[in-house]
């Protein structure tokens, strides 16, 4: 990390560096950070290709970003980048969605939560909170008064009017109103409520006879703030949104943020509880992916596909609820451990599903894959490049159907993966067939690495026996990611050494999922819209939060 | 009269002392002959088509697509046909969070369903805001913006439990009157008197 320091500071001799975090740290000032941030990506020496996450921040004297980016050809160590906005009272920050294209949405996100505006950023938009909303709701000093913002049953006016902000040569900053869409374009709306968006996701296509040109994706539908809300409550107390995020993905979600408030606290959590807590993210892998092979064939028609796809989640479930004592929102892991120790089925249960999946992943592809409307619906539809993949941070199975390795728990490890035999599995198609075939096979990844464990379950205790009573974390930040069922998801905690979270911020791998919707769309027929988002596969109430 | 339901005993329903209630009042405002005997048939059809409109928002929604899977098919209870148009939907079953920017949509559907029209609210978050109940832009229950018929509680409610929901849906309309004075229209009324800016709105 040394040579970075000193390449940093000739690039930018403003930087100033913290270190005694866990990844190194830099300020920029404001005026210097697009040069800066064009460096990073640019200079072959640093390059910083990913652009992790994008923390929007209130620091009560002043607001600010905390950008985090890393290097897939460098190992993935990670810097994080601390950008104040000048003037607290009216906040502006260079873009860099020109540099990193997932910093489009995630800037947008910022914006609305916080009300820093990106210069030269595109589409100024808010991105989850109706457009007549008032204040920015994570400030510190928002005002909560339900009389200021009711519950407004007329719909919003105005939704193609955007506007971006542009500096001229003086230094002036300019608001520029725009269109999203113009006024001879034919627009055709989905949503919110269509049964194939997932959830409730709204897409705007412009269409030129049958061919996307533009898709505008509203997102907000179910933002239910879940941000703002814990940092009203205790760590123990945060734990169980994370089940109702990506509710497909209940168990690793959870497990990163228990792995990152453990982190904080420096807490070692027992074997035992590891290997539980694995074991628990793979079946939960399995019934997403599970799940993804349903709604994919029952979008293009195959309505018999998803009763099928169903038949073995169901066995999923009933392993969960035997353990956990719920089907779903199963509130399992705890921090420094789990709440409660294997049902004596556990092992037998697990084991019937390993033996049965490799027969039943034959029956799918018998009954689906191979059928040729499927095959001309996903194949060459939907085409996502690497470069694309890698600039729009297209994580998760269909970041690796773009042939671009990203497995978290390859890439950077975390509790016991590092020990495990199990391949990351890639496939080079960049098209919907190729990240549904990831999933496809991904079941039988997570089935060897079941395999592995399911006889080498560790006695010993299911909880770390020194968790304190009142949990406070010490002064700082902490980033931590897991491999989700959908992609790299991520939890940023900063606390200020009391019992609540100072903020808390969710990384969502379906977040940048949608970022990429209208770059797969155009071009293709309004049909393939389906399509594409069911091969993307995302989720929704794990975009909005 | 005694409402029955095929598939559950009367006396297996946790609260017939509401549906109990409901039968007597239905027997106190009294019909004529051919008008009480059309009435049930109407409501033994109604309540053994029962086809929702599919509207989930988050976690509940998941359930309810294992209640149409093969497991627990709705089928055998007529509730099978999920529409995805409200045109065609007798009741719209709320699986989720609604939040603000989602109101105006939700309160849209619930207009273009055609009367009768009933209302389920599923799960915690459409019962009174579950978990965000405190959030800055959750509707803290979804009756705030709907009248509800029946509540299921649960986050998200198991499958038997949408089907004991599904079921009092069932009974509650075989005591509606179809003809004259609906239960449905008085409830209405009530409704638009706490929320009297609605009534241009909705009529």
């Amino acid at each position: 990390m040394s040579d970075i320091k000193e390449i940093i500071s000739g690039i930018c001799p403003e930087a100033e560096f913290v270190e005694g975090g866990e990844s190194l740290q830099v300020n920029v000032p404001e005026s210097k950070w697009h040069d800066f941030a064009k460096a990073l990506h640019d200079d072959r020496r640093l390059d910083f290709d990913v652009l992790t996450a994008v923390v929007g921040m209130d620091w009560k004297e002043s607001l600010g970003v905390m950008y985090y980016l890393t290097s897939t050809s460098r190992g993935w160590d990670i810097l994080e980048v601390k950008v104040e906005a000048p003037d607290a009272k009216n906040p502006f920050i260079h873009t860099v969605s020109d540099i990193w294209k997932v910093a489009l949405f995630q800037e947008r996100e910022v914006y609305d939560f916080f009300g820093i505006k990106f210069i030269n950023h595109p589409d100024m938009r808010r991105m989850f909170l109706r457009n007549d909303w008032v204040g920015y709701p994570l400030r510190k000093d928002y005002d909560a008064d339900p009389a200021k913002n009711p519950i407004r049953l007329e719909d919003e006016i105005n939704e193609d009017d955007t506007c971006s902000y542009v500096e001229d040569e003086k230094g002036k900053i300019k608001r520029v109103p725009g269109k999203v869409f113009e006024d001879d374009e034919y627009v055709v709306n989905f949503g919110p409520q269509h049964p194939s968006t997932h959830g409730v996701m709204r897409m705007r296509a412009s269409v030129d006879g049958e061919t996307i040109k533009k898709v505008d994706m509203v997102s907000g539908y179910i933002h239910r703030g879940m941000e703002k809300l814990s940092e009203g409550l205790t760590y123990p107390q945060i734990l169980h949104f994370t089940d109702r995020m990506d509710y497909m993905s209940a168990h690793q979600n959870r497990h990163c943020l228990c792995l990152c408030i453990e982190k904080a606290l420096g807490l070692e959590v027992p074997r035992r509880a590891q290997v539980i807590r694995v074991m628990m993210d793979e079946l939960m892998r399995i019934s997403s992916h599970l799940l993804a092979f349903g709604c994919t064939a029952m979008d293009l028609g195959a309505t018999t596909a998803f009763f099928y796809g169903f038949r073995e989640r169901e066995q999923v479930l009933d392993i969960f609820e035997k353990t956990c004592g719920a089907r779903m929102s199963m509130n399992y892991n705890v921090i420094g451990g789990v709440i409660a120790d294997l049902h004596p089925d556990f092992q037998k249960d697990v084991k019937e599903l390993i033996r049965i999946m490799p027969e039943r992943l034959k029956e799918y592809h018998t009954l689906f894959t191979g059928n040729i409307i499927a095959q001309n619906r996903l194949k060459n539809v939907g085409i996502l490049s690497k470069e694309d993949a890698i600039n729009y941070a297209i994580t998760g199975p269909s970041g690796r159907g773009s042939n671009w390795s990203n497995d978290t728990r390859k890439v950077r490890p975390y509790s016991i993966y590092s020990e495990l035999k199990f391949d990351e599995v890639l496939e080079s198609g960049c098209d919907s067939y190729a990240r549904y075939m990831v999933r496809m096979r991904e079941i039988e990844e997570s089935c060897k690495i079941l395999a592995q464990l399911v006889d080498n379950i560790p006695e010993g205790d299911i909880r770390a026996m020194n968790v304190p009573k009142v949990i406070k974390l010490p002064v700082g930040h902490w980033y931590q990611q897991v491999e989700a069922s959908r992609g790299a998801f991520g939890v940023y905690i900063e606390s200020d050494g009391t019992k609540n979270p100072y903020r808390v911020h969710f990384q969502s791998p379906c977040f940048n999922l949608i970022g990429v919707m209208d770059l797969c769309c155009q071009g293709y027929m309004i049909a393939d819209l389906i399509t594409i988002g069911a091969a993307l596969d995302f989720v929704i109430p794990d975009i909005d939060r | 009269m005694e409402v029955k339901i095929k598939s559950m005993k009367h006396e297996d329903f946790k609260d017939n002392e509401y549906i109990d209630k409901l039968v007597e009042e239905l027997n106190a405002s009294g019909a004529n002959v051919a008008v009480g005997n059309l009435n049930q048939l109407i409501n033994w059809g109604i309540s053994n088509s029962l086809w929702p409109l599919t509207f989930g928002t988050s976690c509940c929604a998941i359930e309810f697509m294992s209640l149409g899977a093969a497991r627990y098919d709705m089928a055998r209870f007529g509730f099978e046909v999920a529409r995805n148009s409200p045109r065609q939907a007798d009741y719209i079953m709320v699986q989720g969070t609604i939040v603000h920017r989602m109101a105006p949509a939700m309160r849209r559907l619930y207009d273009q369903l055609a009367e009768p029209k009933y209302v389920i609210a599923c799960g915690g978050c459409a019962v009174s805001g579950g978990p965000f109940k405190n959030s800055y832009c959750v509707v803290p229950g979804v009756d705030k913006i709907l009248p509800v018929d029946v509540y299921i509680p649960g986050c998200p409610p198991r499958p038997e439990a949408f089907f004991y929901g599904l079921m009092q849906l069932q009974r509650k309309i075989k005591v509606q009157k179809f003809f004259g004075g609906i239960n449905r229209k008085e409830k209405r009324e009530e409704f638009f008197a706490a929320h009297p800016e609605d009534r241009g709105k909705l009529s």
